[in-house]
Parts: C-alpha cells; structure tokens; sequence
C-alpha cells in the first residue's frame, strides 16, 4: 500500500539537488497535518517515539490499531514498516519492532498510531510537477492501494493524466474533469470533487512539486479518507512558508551531510577514496565520472563524495570543503577540481593556500589541484610558490583525476585488491 | 549570425543596480555587449557609471524599451521578484528574457513560463541558468566571455561550469553560440529548442549538446535530433558514477517513462546517431574528429 509518486521531484541523483532547489520530502504524519490544514478528509492517530507510549495512543483509539513507519523513503510496507496490532499491548511490541528498523537507509524514529479503517474502495491520487511539459499533471486511478507505475505499466488505461494549465490550477470545471477521466464512481463523484480541489489548495498553498494520496480510501460509511500521503514540498518556496522549517528532519542526516548543510555547501557522501571539490554541480559531476575512469587504472579507486562549493570559492569556503572532507576516514588523497570562470584561479588559489593554513595539521592527505579558466597563470604561480608539501598541480582535468586516483590507490594498498 | 542573440542585440538588466546586477553588467559591457539600461523600480532617472559606459536606469521595463528599443533582458531580480520581473518584461513584449536568478520556486517558474507562452512573443530562458553568449557579437548573463572566441559550433547545455570547461576544451575552433538552460525543473527554453535554432542557424556546423542525469529533456532531445537535426551532434552526460537508488520516483518514471540515469540518456543519445563521449575531454576530441572529416 505504499509506493507510487513518491519523490518524483524529491529523491534526485547526486548533485541534482542544487540545481533543482532542494525538496523537502515530509513522512506521512507531517503530510496528513497539511491534509488537516486544508481540509483533506484525514484520520490523524497519534505518533509516538518509543513503544510504551504507544499502549495509550492504541488505547485512546480503541485497541484495534495500525503502527507505521514514519520515515521518509517508500516501500514501508514491504519492509515490514506497517503492521496492524490487535490490542494496546500488541501496539507496544508492534512500535517496539518498527522503531530503530532501517527502511532503505532511514532509521524510524517514531511511529504513528493510527485506528484501523473500514476500508470499501482504494483509489490512487497525485498532483506534480511535468517537467515535459511545464505545468502541472493530476495522475490518478480507481485502482489505488498498489504500486502505480505497476498497474500503469499492464493497464494504462485504468490511470487517467489530466494537464493543468498553471495559469488557471484545479477550479470547479476541472475537478469535474479529473473525476470523469478518472472514472469514481457516481455514489463518490460530488465529495470526490471537493477534496480534489482541496488537495489543489495543498499543492498550491504549500508550494508541493508533490501531492500523493496512495490510497484514497471510500470508507464503509461512504466517505472519502486520505489513508496515505506524500508530500514534497520546494524549498525554493520557504521565503513563503515560514512554518515549513519544522518539517526539516535534521537528526536523520548523516553527520558529514548536515554539517556541509549548516555551512550552505552541497554535500553527498559515497563510498571511494578520492575526496572531491568543485565547483558546480555539473562540473563536480563531470568530475567524479573522470576519477571513477581513472580508478579503473589504479585498483578500482573510486571517489569518495560529491562536493559542489559552488561560484564563490573563497579560502572560508574551501577550508570548509576541504575539513568536511578530511572528516570522512575513507579519504586517502583529495582532487580539488575549479574552473574559473566568475571566480578568479588567483582567487581560488589564494584560497587553497590559505585553507591549508586555517587547517594545519588537520590537512594530512594529498592534494591535487586543477585550475582552468580565468587568471589561471597567476593562480598556478601561487600555488607554485606556496611549496606546500601537500600541494600537486594537474594540467588537465584528466590528468589530475589520474594523479588522485594514483595517490589514492598508493596509500591505501591493504584495503583493495 | 548566431542564435538569440547577435551584435544588434540591445540589452537591459533587471536588477542592474543590486550587486550581482552590476557585478556582470560591467562584465558584458566589457565583453561588448550593448547594454542600453536598466530596470530597478523607484530608481528611474538615476545613471549609473560603468568603466567604460554610463548606462540609464528606468522604473519599468515598458519605459525602458520605450526609450532604447531594448529587445534582451538579462533578469538578476532576488527569487521572490522574479516572477512579477518577468511578467512586466513579457508585458512590454521583450522577445527574449533571460533569467539568471537561482532559487525560484517551481511555482513561479510554471507560472511565468505558462504566462509567456500564452502572450506568444517572449522566449525565456532559465531560470537558474548562466545565460547565453554569442562570441565577439553579445553576451547575455553570466558566461565568461574570454574563454573562446566567435567559431562554428553551437553548444547548448544544463550545467553553468560544465559548459565553461566544454568551450575551453574547443576555444581554438570558437563557438556561434551556447546557451545555458539551467537545471531547474522547468526550464523556459530547452535542448530542442536551441537545437532546431542551431540547424536553422547557416554559421553553426556542428552541435555539443551537454546534460546531466535526472529527468527526461535529454531521451526527449534524441528523439527529436534523429527526426529533425541534419547537423553533426556530439553529447556530454554528467553523472555515470552518481549512486543508483536515488533516482526519479515513481510518477515521475509514469509521466518521463525514463529512468533519468547518465547510462539510459547515453544510450538514447547513440541510438539517435549521436556521439556520446565519455569526459569532456573526450567529448571535445570527437567534435574535433568529426570536424575534420
């Protein structure tokens, strides 16, 4: 009963965040509070943190209960993230099973306790951003509670695609439209078009690039229930949404990333060996490409993160590049790959120069430094006459990732083969 | 000639009287740009004196264009202006608004895009973009204009340094045009629409095309340059080594039917006859083979 649209925006590849504006993918709980806001029909239940305290919330609800994961990533339910409890104490052990799980990377902090629902019908519902097409896309079917793109896939035609025009959104017409191509049936048609355009209200008030409602439920008594949600909301936004900062789930970011994070630098941890910094999100990426090639020569090494400094590049923001990086134990030599083109090199390379002085003795790994672009002759000759032991300048993009690579594999024999 | 943007190109800024705004009006009048003003509200009438130039500051687009015939806005208005900056110079049927600014949020962007499209006569490009440059003729944004000189290859791409290193890689033979589009979710102008300008364009030979993993635009350009693009096209994908299982989700995949990795793009990209290399370095040495032959 999970999956769909789940970050179609929201979970992007490396480097990908800062290009798009980052997103904000909020857990179901934080979704369903928004539902509320704007007046999505919803059942709220109680989240709890730790199991004890989910005996009161499965009592207060009447003992028969559902505990979720609230965490944000899909496939809860088939990672045994979702169980149904039959009594208070049942809803403990369950919250106690569910809480400190690893669901695709992300560790539950807290559950919600939720009552079980008399459920008729389930239907899938999602408002995003088409990107193909530059508006807005209603996905939506009458064959919800399953994965989407599965019954998408074998049976297209039971998932209708509506456009919206972002100069006019979800009015009245076009919840009427939305509910025919949909095809809800007659006894659900007329609530079905109020809480589409409420869910509208929450896209559009909020700032979402994703709204999902996976599934919408007919209850027994006939109503509409939003079972499920995903919301992704657009940070670019928050300038208008003063209130969205307390969605922001500082405590599950890995500590590298929150600490890159605080200080305004796009960080993302991975596996190698070769610390990275560049600047600009494509360039940065271009480049672990060009180290990953050049690790095939030299044990399989491979890099160590993406870290994008961006256009600035001054010796505060490559100190702080370059201590985040040295902070990940796996690092064994560091490529530092800038083409200037706003920046000066001279600037670059006085920054360089100067982190490694801010630094001291916590620099202790090789550097290889390309420089390109703008005032690169000057920018070498600081580095040149600078000396530092550390210190290797690349002519080429290739050949520094060439260089790296080679230091890395040279100092870290043991562990590759 | 070259594509959008010539040396007849009469240029305003949006915002030419903030830092950035004046920061790289400076920049594109050295690079002999006619920057014929600029939009700040509240501060028409004022001059502001440039190394070189003094350039006139209006109150509205519509009084600017009024007084210099201005057919280029290049916008570096903060994120919450934006959409209102590109409306007003929509409004005043500027033909090609380019927008530098980072961070507008996705909704704005829909609109404004939506906005333009229904008014029919401006082409927008951005946002979150380094904007264009024609070399030795125009240069609109942010592009270092002394990276590489006027040539015969149109370069169209996602990536601001990306593209940097790619007209580095190719200085010694020049480019007519490239155009950074950005990476933002919607974007005003795409690769197909600067590819088609590029065939239709008698001074561009030949085509680098440069993306990113992430979304469809690129699968999307393949299809259209097998039907459509006679020139010699040569592709960069960023992100090979970009982790899996952070990739679009699930509506998204419904919407694209792409996976959005560097791999499906690569593949999409040489199944349309395209050659795709590996680095920019590489990438650059198959446009130098293909030149040659």
């Amino acid at each position: 009963m999970v999956g769909g649209a789940w970050a179609a925006a929201g979970h992007r590849p490396v480097g990908q965040s800062q290009k798009d504006g980052d997103t904000v993918d909020l857990m179901e709980y934080q979704a369903k509070e928004l539902f509320a806001k704007h007046g999505v029909p919803v059942t709220m239940g109680v989240v709890v943190e730790n199991p004890e305290d989910a005996h009161d919330a499965a009592q207060r609800l009447g003992g028969r209960v559902v505990v979720k994961a609230q965490v944000k990533a899909g496939g809860r339910g088939k990672a045994g993230g979702v169980k149904l409890a039959e009594s208070p104490e049942d809803a403990v052990a369950r919250a106690g099973e569910i809480l400190g799980m690893n669901i695709n990377g992300h560790i539950v902090r807290r559950v919600l306790v939720a009552p079980t629902a008399d459920i008729a019908e389930e239907y899938y519902f999602s408002y995003l951003v088409d990107r193909t097409n530059r508006r807005y896309l209603c996905i939506a079917s009458t064959e919800g509670g399953v994965e989407i793109e599965v019954t998408a896939h074998e049976n297209p035609d039971a998932v209708a695609q509506v456009a919206i025009d972002p100069l006019v959104g979800v009015d009245e017409a076009k919840a009427h439209e939305i509910v025919e191509a949909t095809g809800f049936p007659a006894d659900v048609a007329d609530e079905a078009v109020g809480v589409i355009q409420k869910l509208w209200t929450v896209f559009v008030e909020e700032d979402a690039s994703l709204v999902e409602v996976n599934p919408l439920v007919r209850l027994g008594d006939g109503h509409l229930d939003a079972l499920d949600g995903k919301v992704t909301l657009d940070d670019n936004a928050d300038f208008r949404h003063a209130d969205h900062s307390a969605f922001e789930d500082k405590g599950a970011e890995a500590p590298l990333e929150a600490e890159a994070k605080a200080k305004g630098l796009n960080y993302v941890k991975l596996d190698g060996a070769v610390g990275i910094i560049g600047n600009g999100a494509g360039l940065v990426m271009a480049t672990l490409d060009v180290v990953a090639y050049a690790g095939e020569k030299h044990s399989g090494v491979k890099p160590a993160n993406f870290l994008d400094i961006g256009g600035g590049a001054s010796a505060e923001v490559m100190a702080d590049g370059l201590h985040i990086i040295l902070g990940d134990p796996q690092v064994k030599s560091v490529f530092v790959n800038v083409f200037g083109g706003i920046t000066a090199c001279d600037a670059v390379a006085n920054g360089i120069v100067n982190a490694l002085e801010l630094l001291g003795d916590e620099a202790n790994k090789p550097l290889v430094v390309r420089l390109d672009g703008n005032n690169v002759v000057e920018g070498r000759r600081i580095l040149d006459d600078a000396h530092h032991p550390l210190v290797t300048l690349a002519d080429t993009m290739d050949g520094g990732a060439d260089r790296a690579a080679e230091l890395a594999e040279s100092s870290a024999p043991s562990d590759r083969s | 000639m070259a594509i959008f943007l010539t040396e007849g190109s009469k240029v305003i800024v949006q915002g030419m009287t903030g830092s950035e705004g004046s920061k790289h009006t400076q920049r594109m009048l050295d690079s002999g740009t006619s920057v014929v003003g600029g939009v700040t509200p509240k501060k028409g009438g004022q001059t502001v004196d440039f190394d070189g130039a003094s350039v006139p500051v209006f109150n509205s687009v519509a009084e600017a264009v009024g007084a210099t015939g201005a057919d280029v806005s290049v916008v570096f208005v903060p994120p919450k202006h934006t959409l209102a900056a590109v409306v007003e110079s929509v409004d005043a049927g500027i033909p090609l608004i380019v927008v530098i600014t980072e961070g507008v949020p996705v909704s704005d962007t829909a609109e404004l895009f939506a906005y333009a499209q229904s008014k029919g006569t401006s082409r927008v490009i951005g946002p979150n973009c380094p904007g264009l440059i024609s070399p030795g003729k125009s240069n609109a944004g942010i592009i270092p204009a002394d990276i590489t000189k006027a040539g015969r290859i149109g370069l169209v791409s996602k990536s601001g340094t990306l593209t940097y290193q790619m007209m580095y890689e190719l200085r010694d033979i020049g480019f007519s045009s490239a155009v950074g589009i950005g990476g933002d979710p919607i974007v005003g102008t795409t690769h197909i629409d600067v590819l088609q300008a590029f065939q239709d364009d008698p001074d561009t030979d030949a085509i680098v095309m440069i993306g990113e993993i992430g979304g469809d635009a690129e699968e999307r350009a393949a299809a259209y340059i097998e039907d459509n693009i006679s020139k010699a096209v040569v592709g960069y994908v960023a992100g090979f080594t970009a982790p899996e299982g952070k990739t679009m989700g699930h509506a998204g995949a419904i919407v694209s039917g792409s996976s959005g990795t560097a791999q499906a793009k690569k593949e999409a990209l040489e199944a349309a006859g395209v050659k795709v290399g590996k680095t920019p370095s590489e990438t650059a040495q198959l446009m130098r083979d293909l030149l040659e032959q």
